[in-house]
């Protein structure tokens, strides 16, 4: 149907239309996202709440809401019951960083204690915090290895899971590069983020996007919002902040650019993201080569074993 | 410790050391038990067939008989795997070509059936013509279902898994094929004048081959082997280095010695289950340890090559 840009990409690489690909037809809405632009982020976690609120995610066990001791992060990850996550990274860089960052202030306390002292040497400490979410890949992981259809690619482009069909049989769990979705204990059906599915199909912005007050969070269709990012990706560089890059915004990489997309500060690493992830089934066909070559090995063993008769089997 | 294959510690970072994958939802004993089942039903149903083209007919009875209990064992853990195993049939609510594990519920659905026809002719001696049609198709199931669990694992983001995608079917087929001779030899231990041989050069075959996919596996230098080597994994795939050529070389001696058949049955169906677990604990080891997600997707730069 769609083939406008020339050559089908369904598996791996750039994808012009991820929902004509996926079979809608002519005149689907545009493809919407995220940006997520962590150096406004203030840790607030109203998207947290927001989401949780909006989607009547369930109260985490009682003993998952023990401090986790990583600063400010007790939701600890992106899993069944947490859609969006901030993550609080607190880190010390010394003097001669030339890095004085969005937030990062030198501490003038000069107090003797091993991380305020060097602070006292005139280093500065900042806070990288960054609201994570599903990324709803132009290829997804999770959706191409799903056995039952229950992942679907939605008419915006997004990804989502029908409660109704999902049998828990947790292949999207291992299948997703980010560590995204995850199997609801109790409920053994797979559950994430849907960008707000019921939301959008009523006109509204997902809820995080919504509750965001600094406008880190930002909603649209993804073509305008990834000019919005590149332009603040270049504000920012001619600001100084090299350490500034976009992470997910690139149609090329092993995703084929994600929905949801961020301007980081530091590493993926440090902020629990993948550096570079590849969506599994780009392999797959080499996976099925290898392993039709093995099947042609066993049949052959079996074959040879039934044939000649170096070892005599016969009892003496 | 002879080999040197330790990585020097390098400085990755992370987000307080969490993971960046969630470790496989997959359990202990299923999975792995699977995957064991999967293969033993495969390779048997082969070697059922092979046997009866060749007029074997205890061989010939052992492999249908195994092949079909080893599907049904199988299905029933794959079933039990789910968080909603009464929603099992939904596994076959559409075929899909990307996700291999709607790959291989078919071509589970297809053996068990085929395996189960086999094995009922065999048992009732009733319509021996369709058992042995359907034997004929098992045996080119069985095979495919024996090594399809090598895409299984590595078409997923877990690093230990994704990079042995060339030597999973492989190791998946050697085992099989060793795990069905280790039937073969069991299941005609009690006939003092069976014709063991066929299954003793399957034996080998497998052991052989199963033994130089894990040596591969665990000999990729540097952090891409290192969880097939360290913790749990490790133990079970150094038993597994153990038991499966100590099986190869008893059932060399099956011929004359049924005593000798039974304990090369047992020593290779034990390094079989072995290599499972292990290669199921090595996934869900690099998975649960942020460097080795990192350390396969960022060039090391500082070359720490294994010795």
């Amino acid at each position: 149907m769609t083939s406008d840009q020339g050559e089908r990409n369904s598996l791996y690489g750039p994808l012009a239309d991820v929902s004509g690909d996926a079979g809608y037809a002519e005149g689907h809405p545009p493809r919407v996202g995220f940006f997520t632009d962590t150096s406004v982020c203030i840790g607030c976690k109203a998207c947290e709440v927001a989401c949780k609120e909006w989607n009547g995610l369930p109260e985490p066990d009682a003993d998952a809401l023990l401090l986790t001791g990583m600063s400010y992060d007790n939701t600890g990850a992106l899993g069944s019951n947490s859609w969006r996550h901030v993550a609080f990274v607190e880190q010390t860089l010394p003097a001669q960083g030339a890095t004085a960052l969005p937030g990062g202030t030198p501490d003038p306390s000069g107090l003797d204690s091993p991380l305020i002292s060097e602070i006292a040497d005139g280093g500065t400490t900042r806070w990288l915090m960054s609201s994570d979410v599903c990324k709803h890949c132009t290829h997804a992981g999770c959706l191409d290895v799903c056995p039952t259809g229950a992942l679907v690619r939605t008419e915006f482009g997004t990804v989502i899971v029908q409660p109704d069909v999902c049998n828990g049989c947790a292949y999207c769990v291992s299948a997703c590069p980010y560590g995204v979705i995850d199997r609801r204990e109790g409920d053994g059906r797979a559950w994430k983020c849907t960008m707000c599915y019921d939301r959008l199909r009523g006109g509204l912005e997902p809820a995080c996007s919504t509750a965001c007050p600094t406008d880190s969070i930002q909603f649209g269709p993804l073509d305008e919002l990834r000019a919005v990012a590149e332009g603040r990706l270049a504000d920012l560089h001619a600001a100084g902040h090299s350490e500034a890059r976009l992470y997910g915004a690139d149609p090329a990489d092993g995703v084929g650019g994600t929905g949801a997309f961020f301007l980081l500060l530091d590493e993926p690493e440090v902020y629990g993201l993948p550096p570079d992830p590849v969506v599994p089934t780009r392999d797959l066909a080499s996976a099925w080569r290898w392993a039709g070559g093995a099947a042609a090995v066993l049949a052959a063993g079996v074959a040879v074993a039934f044939a000649g008769s170096p070892w005599s089997g016969k009892q003496s | 410790m002879t080999e040197q294959l330790q990585v020097p510690p390098a400085d990755f970072q992370s987000y307080y050391g969490q993971p960046i994958l969630k470790v496989p939802r997959w359990k202990e004993p299923h999975l792995p038990l699977y995957l064991f089942l999967g293969g033993l039903s495969g390779a048997s149903a082969a070697m059922g067939a092979a046997a009866a083209a060749a007029g074997n007919a205890g061989l010939a009875r052992a492999g249908r008989l195994t092949s079909a209990g080893a599907s049904l064992g199988g299905t029933a853990f794959l079933i039990a795997e789910l968080g909603r195993p009464e929603r099992f049939l939904h596994m076959l609510r559409v075929a899909k070509p990307t996700s291999p594990m709607s790959m291989g519920s078919w071509l589970l659905a297809a053996h068990s059936g085929l395996a189960g026809a086999a094995a009922a002719t065999e048992v009732t001696g009733r319509l021996p013509a369709i058992g042995t049609a359907a034997g004929v198709g098992s045996a080119v199931t069985g095979p495919l279902l024996a090594t399809y669990t090598g895409v299984l694992l590595s078409n997923t983001a877990v690093p230990g898994w994704r990079e042995a995608r060339r030597e999973l079917p492989l190791l998946f087929a050697g085992s099989a094929m060793a795990s069905a001779a280790a039937a073969g030899l069991a299941g005609t231990a009690l006939d003092a004048g069976a014709e063991r041989g066929p299954a003793i050069r399957l034996a080998v075959l497998g052991a052989a081959l199963e033994l130089a996919a894990v040596s591969r596996l665990e000999h990729r230098p540097g952090l891409a082997g290192e969880p097939y080597r360290e913790g749990s994994a490790g133990q079970a795939l150094r038993a597994a280095r153990w038991l499966t050529p100590a099986g190869g070389a008893v059932a060399l001696a099956a011929g004359r010695s049924r005593i000798a058949a039974v304990a090369a049955a047992g020593l290779l169906t034990g390094g079989a289950l072995a290599t499972r677990f292990g290669v199921f604990r090595a996934g869900v080891a690099s998975a649960a340890d942020p460097k080795y997600v990192v350390a396969s997707q960022r060039p090391v730069t500082d070359g720490p090559a294994g010795g």
